[in-house]
């Protein structure tokens, strides 16, 4: 087993390396047939791991494989963690990594970089597994800010675009952000158990909740609320929550495959991941899990509102995601972490879907990314237009698709929670879910329309060469669309009612929503007859009809209603001016007060009084001394003499 | 007792020399006052049983030294009256401190405590063998090294004695290497074109 | 009975009286210099009155190099005397304050 596990996590390790140390002189074919080999051993070896524990019995895993040191009793470890979670996580990432790897031949075509572009991402394979599988807090955080190197790496993959280059500054430094409250977080475990394994976090869980954390004289906090508050700012940084999402749209820059693989389907998803895991921690904490169910709830609504006026085919695909991911931080938020990694594997499947199918048409428009220049792409690309319906279906919850079970059972499981009362912030939260419903729909659909309906507005010169992508692309997608379709009914029962997660996810049994609707669960095919008569379902239609209405049936209507709600459209197109926050008060701030400590602390203080302030007090003195220097050698013999006889005086006082 | 009075001559004469160094107007008569001055102090050294030393100081301080600075003075035409510019302003001043060095150094030789003046009288240096020759025996055997010193910073003073004033005459034939060294040929040939002359 | 305090004060009022010379003669370098011969003799006095009184014939090895260095000295100075006489016309050292801080 422990072989096995090496091997998964090393091959695209030595993959990576074979194709970024020596990609001159593999060429490259070469680079990609290592990457791709290495990558498709991960996948195998991950599908054997998942094979063995569900159908073998296996048990879980956890064992130390390397102590890199030993510091006052601290240990830092390399280890690994596989139960049920893990497994499922690897499984997910090696596959929609080996379809990007395999699409990126196609995409990638005609870049300079393409050996570059494959080692990164492999390397991130490589990361995302080392992050997946770690048994202790400090692999964690390794795994955490390699893939968010990778990740920096590859939004500025085409370095000499200033956007990709201020875009990768800025994921880069919006998780620095986010990281400094993982590590704070980290730190604070340390500080309460005195060890990085994740066994002994959970073991020490409630004498950590019956602590307080004082952080100033008169107050008292739960412990475990602090340390959960400081994790999930983590998860808020890597998987983009309000208010850290910022860097998520601008991290489009970067060439589409990794927008599918790092900034949809997988990296993002870390977050989501990493709370999953820590249910332990999290259950303990109602506070912390109010906090995470706003924060979620927040991104859910309003990241969507935004995707409705977006023009970029990938942008629209990326608020998209910012808005699922704000869904799975709601299902963890009502400790509904089951249904959080579920809707986290079949997002990764139909997102990664939909972000490929969008590289197929930006491959096939010649680089335009812009849906008010395509149109009526069907007839030139029909695989493309079947697999991103099936992938928008799927976005929306059309019953049946994958997207369907997972979301609806976040909505099923808010409503829970409502009803149950117990949480504060549920009715917000569902609130928010259920609009959510109507916006996912309305822009999935507003961008299925632009793109592959209506009118063809693209110039004369790319219509004559729409044609539809090779089958490097077009395989991944109907590999993708797939499981989009299947991946929810065949594993919802198991995943969510079939105690899967077993010890890996651990709920108290107050909280346990899911429990109630495994009560109403009577098989998918129920769920489907039950997903028709639900309004969940009318309110997509509704959202879908609208779109279809206002971007096929008057095409004219938007720039009206633009025009009519102008406050409105100008709050959107600014994106809430969180950006506008952020450069005009929080970097215009700190460069304010980096120019005050500059001139006042560096200049003023070190320069002006510590440097040359001695040196000018060293010349006034001088300056005054210096007349003691007559030049006369009169006056110095006076003083040799003076000097001496007073010296004489006072050896003969002491005598 | 002879030795006593002696003593006291001399020594008078020597304050006396002093004084008359620091005080005469002219420096010519200040250079006189000091020969003086080394003479006696040539004869208290005799006293003392020095007396290679006192001939020694007076064959070379009288002999070389003060020739040194008479000649001097009579070289350069000092004015002799602006010279003595603020000499009675000073005077007060200068008597004052070299009282008071005067009396702290009394003051620590005859302290009794010192006892100075009970040395010296049990033995008797001067009755032994010469001391010229005993100065010698010290001087090549144990003081070989800073004797040869001596010579070189004698030989040293000479060298910079010269140097300094040595005085370059303007218009000298002289050879000068580090010129002849950095010549260039433009210097020295001038490659000039002529127009050839029509035959006739 | 002539001992090695009465040298002792010799010396040192002749040193006394060298050293106000200097004070006195604050223009005329030649007088100074006369006067620093003067205090080196006085220095010379202490050493060999020590070597007699004390039967050791290094004090008088001692004035010979004193006197070595003097000559040394006198040679150079008067030297730069001459120098100086020939560059400014004139020996005052009130005028050689080219050093003035």
């Amino acid at each position: 087993m422990q072989n096995l596990l090496l091997l998964i996590v090393l091959a695209p390790l030595a993959a990576a390396a074979l194709a970024g140390l020596f990609g001159r002189l593999i060429g490259r074919a070469g680079a990609h047939t290592v990457t791709i080999l290495g990558v498709a051993v991960a996948f195998a070896g991950s599908a054997t791991v998942l094979y063995r524990m569900l159908y073998e019995g296996a048990p879980a895993f956890n064992e130390v494989i390397y102590t890199w040191l030993v510091s006052d009793g601290i240990r830092f470890e390399v280890g690994f963690l596989v139960d049920h979670l893990t497994a499922l996580m690897m499984v997910v990432v090696t596959f929609v990594s080996l379809m990007v790897h395999v699409y990126t031949i196609g995409y990638m075509h005609d870049d300079d970089g393409y050996q570059r572009f494959f080692s990164y991402i492999s390397l991130f394979t490589f990361a995302m597994l080392m992050l997946v599988m770690s048994n202790n807090f400090l692999q964690l955080f390794f795994g955490w800010e390699a893939v968010g190197l990778v990740s920096y790496l590859l939004i500025g993959f085409w370095y000499t675009r200033p956007t990709a280059i201020f875009a990768n500054m800025k994921a880069f430094l919006v998780n620095r952000v986010g990281d400094f409250g993982f590590v704070l977080g980290i730190a604070a475990i340390v500080y309460y158990t005195g060890s990085l394994r994740y066994a002994d976090a959970f073991a020490a869980a409630p004498e950590i909740a019956a602590q307080g954390f004082i952080p100033w004289a008169g107050a008292s906090w739960n412990a475990m609320t602090v340390v959960c508050i400081l994790l999930f700012i983590g998860a808020m940084g890597k998987s983009a929550q309000v208010p850290l999402h910022v860097w998520l749209p601008d991290s489009m820059e970067g060439p589409t495959p990794i927008s599918a693989l790092i900034h949809a389907a997988t990296m993002v998803t870390a977050g989501i991941f990493m709370v999953a895991r820590m249910s332990p921690l999290f259950e303990l904490s109602p506070t912390a899990r109010s906090f995470v169910l706003v924060i979620g709830a927040t991104t859910a609504l309003f990241m969507g509102f935004l995707g409705i006026i977006q023009n970029d085919i990938k942008r629209v695909v990326a608020y998209s995601t910012l808005s699922q991911l704000g869904y799975m931080t709601v299902a963890l938020g009502v400790s509904a972490y089951s249904v959080a990694i579920f809707h986290l594997m079949t997002h990764a499947f139909f997102k990664a879907l939909l972000f490929l199918a969008a590289g197929s048409v930006i491959i096939g428009m010649h680089h335009e990314q812009d849906m008010r220049k395509m149109g009526g792409l069907r007839r030139y690309m029909p695989i493309t237009y079947w697999t991103s319906l099936i992938g928008s279906l799927a976005l929306i919850g059309f019953p049946g698709f994958a997207g369907f079970y997972s979301k609806d059972s976040i909505i099923e499981a808010v409503h829970a929670a409502l009803e149950g009362g117990k949480v504060s912030g549920a009715g917000y939260a569902y609130v928010c879910v259920v609009v959510g419903v109507f916006v996912t729909a309305f822009y999935s659909f507003r961008m299925i329309f632009m793109t592959f309906h209506g009118e063809e507005r693209m110039d004369h010169h790319t219509k004559e060469h729409l044609h539809e992508s090779p089958w490097v692309v077009t395989v991944p997608l109907v590999l993708l669309a797939i499981p989009s379709v299947v991946i929810g009914g065949w594993t919802m029962g198991p995943v969510l009612f079939g105690g899967y997660f077993g010890e890996a996810i651990r709920v108290l049994p107050a909280n346990d929503v899911v429990a109630k609707l495994g009560e109403e669960w009577h098989g998918p095919l129920a769920f489907i007859v039950e997903g028709f008569t639900s309004p969940t379902l009318y309110i997509a239609l509704a959202g879908v009809a609208t779109a279809w209405y206002l971007y096929l049936k008057a095409p004219a209507l938007p720039a009206r209603i633009r025009a009519g709600a102008e406050p409105i459209y100008r709050l959107l197109e600014n994106k809430y001016y969180f950006d506008w926050f952020n450069e005009n008060v929080l970097a215009a701030g700190s460069r304010w007060f980096g120019n005050r400590f500059w001139t006042i602390g560096d200049q003023f203080v070190i320069d002006g009084a510590l440097v040359n302030g001695s040196a000018r007090t060293v010349g006034l003195l001088g300056a005054l001394v210096r007349h003691l220097q007559s030049g006369l050698l009169y006056h110095y013999a006076f003083a040799m003499i003076i000097g001496l006889s007073a010296l004489l005086a006072y050896i003969l006082y002491r005598a | 007792m002879l030795i006593n009075i002696l003593f006291y001559l001399f020594s008078a004469t020597l304050i006396t020399a002093s004084l008359g160094v620091v005080l005469a107007r002219n420096s010519v008569h200040s250079a006189m006052f000091l020969v003086l001055a080394f003479f006696t102090s040539s004869g208290l050294w005799l006293l003392l049983g020095a007396e290679f030393l006192a001939i020694v100081l007076v064959l070379v301080y009288v002999g070389a030294v003060m020739v040194l600075f008479l000649f001097v003075v009579m070289m350069l035409d000092v004015n002799v009256a602006q010279m003595r510019e603020g000499f009675t302003r000073y005077a007060p001043l200068g008597a004052l401190i070299a009282l008071i060095v005067i009396a702290e150094i009394c003051y620590v030789v005859w302290h009794p405590s010192l006892k100075l003046d009970m040395l010296g009288l049990t033995s008797d240096v001067a009755a032994s063998a010469s001391n010229t020759r005993s100065l010698g025996l010290v001087l090549y055997t144990k003081y070989a090294y800073p004797f040869q010193l001596a010579a070189v910073l004698l030989l040293l003073a000479i060298v910079a004695a010269i140097t300094l004033t040595m005085r370059q005459r303007p218009n000298l034939k002289k050879q000068d290497i580090s010129a002849q060294v950095a010549v260039r040929k433009g210097d020295r040939l001038r490659v000039v074109q002529v127009a050839s002359e029509k035959r006739p | 009975m002539i001992g090695l305090p009465h040298y002792l004060t010799l010396a040192g009022i002749v040193f006394s009286i060298a050293v106000a010379g200097i004070f006195l003669n604050r223009k005329n370098v030649i007088v100074l210099l006369m006067c620093i011969e003067l205090m080196l003799l006085a220095v010379n006095f202490n050493f060999v009155a020590f070597s007699h009184f004390l039967g050791d014939l290094s004090g008088q090895v001692f004035v010979f190099f004193i006197l070595t260095v003097a000559a040394a000295e006198a040679a150079i100075g008067l030297a730069i005397l001459v120098v100086l006489f020939r560059e400014r016309r004139s020996i005052d050292v009130e005028e050689l304050d080219t050093m003035r801080g």
